[in-house]
């Protein structure tokens, strides 16, 4: 097997190492190591999503300790799908920070690679304890990135967030200590194994276990009733920090499809799909929230973050099916909605950088300069995130509606899909009206110093761009997608990847 | 003995949710430490609670203690230990900014304003 399979989490973690020990005194050579590892990681990336694209699952033994002995880290078509998104998303917003975020605090690009190493590493883990260590790696490096920049609103809102994902971890730990006090082990292909022999005594346990990790992949999602840190969270966050965060989100939705399909699926047993019943009511529930969050808001941040909740919400109706169609247009949803949401944080960063004193605050103001670039910029995210044609977020929407016609919650969840959707989009036409086209008659006040936004505006350009390249090639990515969501679903042959039969052979009866 | 260590674990995480929602920040860090220290020992007892049994591989010996919570806890340990520090540099950092250390937006403007008006 190829060592490429841990390079995504091995790189960034000796790149953030070397730049906070050797070149914590110079920010040129921080962009330049940084910038360049990122490239180095795209590369690594598309090219595991080739070699991913051509068969089975490939575990990657550390230590070549055989599963479920050693930790393992898995390799396939979903695994390598969230890798590249991982990867062009950090480029994209790294290249906006170097235009002038990351010298507002400390050790920016080794905070930032940790990230990286956090987020690939739960991507790739095939050990449910192993996740959690990777949860935490991304979570503390998420902290220190949060609040960069300082100031009292960050400090404020970063203990709420901090001491959130503290009980989120305790959470985790507390369901990883049941699963194993009756599976006796946390590799989630023995886990499948295990969990499908359960002993009838047992169940109960194990049943809590299931439902308390749900608990904590929802956390992270953001799914209602546990979405309210998101909002204030993400606001109070730099620009190109909360636009990573979209990541982070994903890491959630991504957990609950593995662990719910690999572990807890169709071939568990008494506890198979023990997630189903919850997720996509909880679903229902976050997308009429968001909705009401995105009218409600007062600013331009908090609207875009309360549209990222309701985003997850979709992402999350079509990911709780847990079938090959709702996977499919799930993770087409994904792409797009990570891109789109990305580009709206940067330019909600950049628009507040123009106004002064008013910020993001929804009201008048003096014209803005490059008022007209910014309101195109916002019309077309606008779009992109609301899911109107032609962008990727009427397909993938339109995917969404098709995937859910045939559940029993079909005629609910295409009443609240498409009412708040359109909360959604009068929500966006009032923001960016108040924002481009009502002009306060008032002499504009002294903004920051007036700064090229060509690089910024190029990034933005450049995400709206990708989910352009996303509706004009759904065909082929929705055919890739299809066979991803027919892999991840192909739970035997995960297993045996993973486990290999005679390694199964030779373990005695379930203790 | 079992119930003895899951009432303990009871316990420490009913005190730890309890502290954890208070108004001020120092509660709140108390309240994630209990927090970690009951799932801690959490951890350690899924291996279930055994005597007279090897913790180590040793000749001629067939019953062993479960030896992977322990492991386990390790890095929790580890782990929370961090996140306290974190949160304790954050809270004095929070306090030294804004003159508080309630957690609820808000309050920081009118406690100051009632500071600024208290001054001779």
């Amino acid at each position: 097997m190829s060592h490429l399979i841990v390079a995504p989490i091995i790189l960034p973690a000796v790149v953030a190492a070397f730049l906070v020990l050797v070149l914590r005194h110079d920010l040129t050579s921080q962009r330049i190591v940084s910038m360049a590892s990122t490239l180095v990681l795209l590369a690594i990336t598309i090219w595991l999503y080739v070699s991913a694209a051509e068969g089975a699952p490939t575990p990657y033994l550390l230590g070549e300790w055989r599963a479920p002995f050693g930790i393992v880290l898995v390799l396939d078509r979903l695994a390598a799908t969230m890798l590249l998104l991982t990867a062009l998303l950090a480029v994209a917003v790294l290249i906006y920070a170097i235009a002038g975020w990351d010298h507002r605090g400390q050790h920016f690009h080794p905070l930032f690679q940790f990230q990286l190493m956090g987020l690939n590493g739960a991507f790739l883990t095939g050990d449910v304890f192993n996740l959690f260590v990777f949860f935490e790696v991304m979570l503390i490096a998420s902290y220190g990135l949060m609040l960069h920049g300082g100031g009292a609103r960050r400090l404020r809102t970063g203990f709420h967030y901090i001491a959130i994902n503290l009980v989120g971890s305790t959470l985790f730990l507390f369901a990883v200590g049941l699963i194993y006090a009756v599976t006796g082990t946390l590799n989630m292909a023995d886990l499948a194994a295990r969990v499908a022999q359960i002993a009838p005594g047992d169940e109960a346990i194990l049943r809590v276990g299931a439902l308390l990790l749900l608990l904590v992949f929802a956390l992270k999602a953001a799914l209602v009733p546990l979405q309210w840190w998101l909002p204030s969270a993400y606001a109070a966050a730099p620009g190109p920090v909360a636009a990573l965060f979209m990541m982070m989100t994903k890491v959630g939705a991504y957990s609950i499809v593995r662990v719910y399909t690999v572990v807890f699926g169709a071939d568990a047993g008494a506890l198979a799909d023990i997630a189903a019943p919850w997720v996509v009511p909880a679903a229902l529930a976050t997308l009429a929230l968001g909705a009401v969050g995105v009218l409600a808001s007062p600013t331009l941040l908090g609207m875009v973050c309360f549209s990222i909740v309701w985003s997850m919400g979709s992402l999350l109706l079509a990911l709780g099916l847990f079938d090959p169609v709702g996977l499919s247009a799930g993770l087409y949803y994904l792409l797009h909605s990570t891109l789109s949401g990305a580009a709206l944080f940067l330019l909600a960063d950049l628009v507040a950088a123009q106004r002064g004193r008013l910020a993001d605050r929804l009201v008048p103001a003096p014209r803005l300069p490059h008022a007209d670039l910014l309101a195109g910029l916002f019309f077309v995210a606008a779009i992109a995130m609301t899911g109107m044609p032609p962008l990727s977020g009427f397909l993938g929407k339109l995917l969404i509606l098709d995937a859910t016609w045939r559940s029993p919650l079909a005629v609910t969840s295409w009443v609240i899909l498409l009412g708040s959707s359109l909360l959604v989009i009068v929500g966006f036409a009032r923001a960016g009206s108040t924002l481009f086209w009502k002009i306060a008659d008032r002499p504009a006040e002294p903004a920051e110093p007036a700064r090229s936004i060509a690089l910024p505006v190029t990034v933005i350009a450049g995400l709206l761009g990708a989910t352009a390249l996303l509706s004009v090639f759904a065909g082929p990515i929705s055919r890739e997608l299809a066979a991803t969501a027919q892999q991840t679903l192909d739970i035997k042959a995960y297993v045996r990847a993973v486990n290999p039969a005679d390694l199964a052979l030779s373990r005695g009866a379930p203790q | 003995m079992e119930i003895l260590v899951a009432s303990g674990i009871g316990v420490l995480t009913m005190v730890g949710l309890y502290l954890v929602l208070s108004r001020h920040a120092f509660p709140v860090i108390i309240g994630t430490t209990f927090l970690s220290y009951a799932v801690n020992l959490f951890l350690f007892v899924m291996g279930r609670l055994e005597i007279d049994k090897a913790p180590i591989i040793t000749k001629g010996v067939t019953d062993y203690a479960d030896p992977l919570p322990q492991a386990l806890v390790l890095t929790a340990i580890v782990i929370s230990f961090g996140m306290t520090a974190l949160v304790v540099v954050l809270a004095l950092r929070g306090f030294l900014e804004t003159g508080t250390e309630r957690v609820e937006k808000g309050e920081p403007q009118r406690d100051a304003r009632k500071r600024k008006a208290a001054q001779p």
